[in-house]
């Protein structure tokens, strides 16, 4: 999709006019939060587990190069292929090139961030395949034109009333089955959706992991809707950035533990599914392809770099979940596929401070992200670090800059520091002492907009306390 | 020479011990009574407090926003005032954090400097995690209103709650205080939407942060929302303030130390509405 982060103050401006854009999100990730707090409540090793989750991407991540052609090599033993991508561009050709070898037409797809990354549909689209996003929220968004507002809960901006309108508009012959309850919506979309799983002739899916020691790639879903796009089409391309690489199956099960209980609170995923290659000899079913494109995008740039420790993500969406910015805007406010802490971390990364310099500034750096973070990345760091960059490369305004700069020599000298004080309190008081507060500031307006200035009490405490002449 | 890690009640009865004051910028600019409140309750405590005459600020805005250099600058500077003193008090987690967590990783690049940092660091407490571990023998904190009961509710500021584990220490001293009922709102961990310069660089995001607050707070139906960090107190204060709310702001150092003679946060001297009842 086209990244539309640098309007992210006036995507955000939308998104808080919207009540019922609010009252969604934050429906919705009250309830992630609080089945997140009762799985860690009912999990005493989480603290030791994290650590471990830690030491095991890290691991990995240092040698990266490694794993991925073990994972290789046992994909290929396994009778599947592994294609390289540099980037969005080769990802897409590289699928497009497998469905048109193969003479296909229909393609299912399960629930995929990095096929949002490379904008996937739209190269499949355009060679004219015809593609139906199979987890219930990607199917929604796609009757709707929309994009993902959350990695996980990619429709969590939409309400059942919403959603009901749009099977009516959409679903030809929807005709008057009831649309009202949540279940009759799920039968619904099933209805249709099964009829694209048996007339699928290719069936793409991210992945959770890829496993070196097997060749084999793990997904889960909720729905089972990775399952039967993986199993049932002729040809299972998996679509995954080369970070989601673990060591052995030892490692991936670690990071199971933490991955379903981190997102939603479940101790597993519904359906926990390892692929590994196409079907053998005496199996019933499963495809007869099994292609694994490989994607780097930005990522090997990544790693071995500051910023290395966000590719230890899981994508299990705990620091969204918990974002008190993420809450008040919702996902579409950050303009592109990753939203979020996660997302003001690594969208800057992969395309650039021009494009994404607003989202590490959208931050109070509150830290509920980092506390809840699987694989402990320390994301409020990574987001001051972001910041440090844009000082650094005199991309923060520079009226924030010698602002800051000034202020800074003012508060090293003492002397100066107290004057300026001294009379900002008497100049603050009598503007506002009336009413303790004040309603209007020239120059402060971003604070006066939405609230009041509490004004000065009196004189500043260290011209107060020599006065007085307390201590010594 | 090796600080001690932390000051010892029992050895300190006899001769009171000295602790420096470092007030905050916020609190020497708007509020010098939290100062005040915490110089009595250290001096009830039995300690002799001193305020180091040089102290600005200790940086966070500038380390916050990006500009390494200048929080660097006055990191140093702050250290060197504050490294004279055996014990170090701040009525703030967030600039308590700053000094025991952030400078050492901010002066990390030179050894000497680090080192200096890391003694100070040692030495600095946050006001309530000082008085809960050092209290000993020594009298509790006297009640704020006399005979009159208040029910408050408290908002956990970020940068003491998770970089320093403060959470239950000022509930703690407030549940000793006569009259005083606390009362949980949701979400008390949840940031109030201040952040430093993030306040100003994204205003409109940061009220809709302080409202969601401001509500939940007011749901508790307490009269009075208290915090340990003045930067916090004053963003919900002044959205308490915009809409009419009758829920009064303070730092909790102002009713331990029960000399409540200011208004409450943003509101005018001769009203303190909300807070009698």
């Amino acid at each position: 999709m086209k990244p539309e982060s640098h309007t992210f103050e006036a995507r955000a401006r939308v998104a808080l006019a919207d009540d019922r854009l609010r009252a969604a999100v934050a429906h919705a990730t009250t309830r992630l939060m609080a089945g997140r707090r009762h799985a860690a409540d009912a999990l005493p090793e989480l603290s030791a587990l994290r650590d471990r989750a830690a030491t095991v991407r890290d691991h990995t991540l240092a040698h990266l190069d490694h794993y991925l052609e073990r994972f290789e090599a046992k994909v290929a033993e396994a009778g599947g292929s592994v294609h390289w991508c540099r980037d969005a561009g080769e990802a897409c050709r590289s699928v497009v090139e497998i469905c048109a070898s193969a003479g296909a037409r229909r393609i299912t797809k399960g629930k995929s961030m990095v096929s949002e990354e490379i904008a996937l549909n739209d190269a499949l689209e355009s060679a004219g395949l015809e593609v139906t996003e199979t987890d219930l929220g990607e199917y929604i968004l796609q009757l709707a034109g929309e994009h993902p507002s959350h990695i996980l809960a990619p429709a969590i901006h939409k309400e059942r009333g919403d959603i009901e309108a749009l099977f009516r508009s959409r679903h030809a012959d929807v005709g008057d089955r009831p649309l009202a309850a949540v279940g009759d919506l799920v039968t619904e979309a099933r209805r249709v959706l099964r009829q694209r799983f048996l007339a699928a002739d290719v069936g793409i899916t991210g992945a959770n992991f890829l496993v070196a020691e097997t060749g084999s790639v793990v997904l889960v879903t909720n729905e089972g809707n990775g399952d039967l796009t993986a199993g049932l089409p002729r040809i299972h391309i998996v679509v995954a950035t080369l970070e989601k690489v673990v060591p052995s199956l030892d490692d991936a099960s670690t990071l199971l533990r933490l991955l379903a209980r981190s997102a939603t609170g479940q101790e597993a995923s519904v359906y926990t599914t390892f692929f590994t290659g196409p079907k053998r000899a005496p199996d019933p079913d499963g495809p007869e392809e099994f292609h694994v494109v490989l994607v780097d995008n930005g990522r090997s740039a990544i790693a071995g770099g500051e910023f290395q420790a966000m590719l230890r993500c899981i994508k299990c969406s705990a620091c969204i979940n918990h974002c008190p910015v993420y809450r008040a805007v919702g996902g579409h406010a950050y303009g592109w596929v990753y939203p979020g802490p996660m997302g003001s971390v690594l969208t800057p990364l992969l395309l650039g401070q021009a494009e994404a310099h607003l989202l590490p500034q959208a931050s109070s750096l509150c830290g509920a992200c980092e506390e809840v973070c699987p694989v402990k990345i320390p994301l409020p760091e990574l987001l001051r670090r972001h910041r440090e960059r844009q000082v650094e490369e005199r991309i923060t305004p520079a009226r924030w800059r010698t602002g800051l700069a000034l202020w800074g020599r003012i508060a090293e000298r003492p002397w100066l520091y107290h004057a300026l004080t001294g009379l900002a309190a008497r100049l603050l008081r009598l503007l506002g002492a009336r009413r303790g507060r004040l309603s209007r500031l020239p120059f402060a307006r971003a604070w006066t907009a939405g609230r009041d200035l509490p004004t000065p009490t009196g004189g500043t405490f260290m011209d107060r306390w020599k006065r007085e002449g307390r201590g010594r | 020479m090796k600080p001690a890690r932390r000051p010892s009640g029992q050895n300190e009865q006899r001769a009171p011990g000295e602790v420096a004051l470092f007030v905050t910028c916020l609190v020497d600019l708007f509020r010098p009574e939290v100062g005040f409140a915490a110089a009595t309750l250290l001096e009830r405590a039995g300690w002799r407090v001193v305020v180091p005459p040089g102290q600005t600020c200790c940086g966070q805005p500038a380390f916050n926003a990006g500009d390494q250099a200048t929080a660097r600058r006055l990191a140093r500077r702050t250290v060197a005032e504050l490294e004279g003193f055996e014990r170090v008090v701040v009525p703030s987690g967030s600039c308590a954090a700053m000094i025991r967590v952030h400078y050492p990783e901010l002066l990390a690049d030179d050894p000497v400097w680090r080192r200096r940092a890391e003694s100070v660091a040692a030495r600095t407490r946050e006001l309530a995690t000082f008085l809960g571990e050092t209290r000993g023998s020594r009298p509790p904190p006297d009640g704020p209103h006399d005979g009159e009961s208040t029910v408050a509710t408290f908002h956990d500021s970020c940068h003491g709650l998770r970089e320093l584990g403060i959470r239950d220490q000022p509930r703690r001293l407030l549940g000793s205080v006569p009259g005083l009922e606390l009362v949980e709102m949701e979400r008390s961990e949840a940031c109030c939407g201040f952040g430093g310069t993030f306040c100003v660089k994204m205003p409109e995001i940061s009220v809709r942060m302080a409202e969601e607050k401001a509500e939940a707070a007011e749901a508790t139906g307490a009269a009075l929302l208290l915090g340990g960090d003045l930067a916090c107190l004053m963003n919900v204060a002044g959205v308490l303030t915009r809409r009419d709310s009758a829920l009064a702001v303070r730092h909790f150092a102002e009713v331990l130390a029960g000399e409540p003679k200011v208004a409450p946060i943003g509101r005018a001297d001769e009203a303190a509405p909300g807070e009698s009842s």
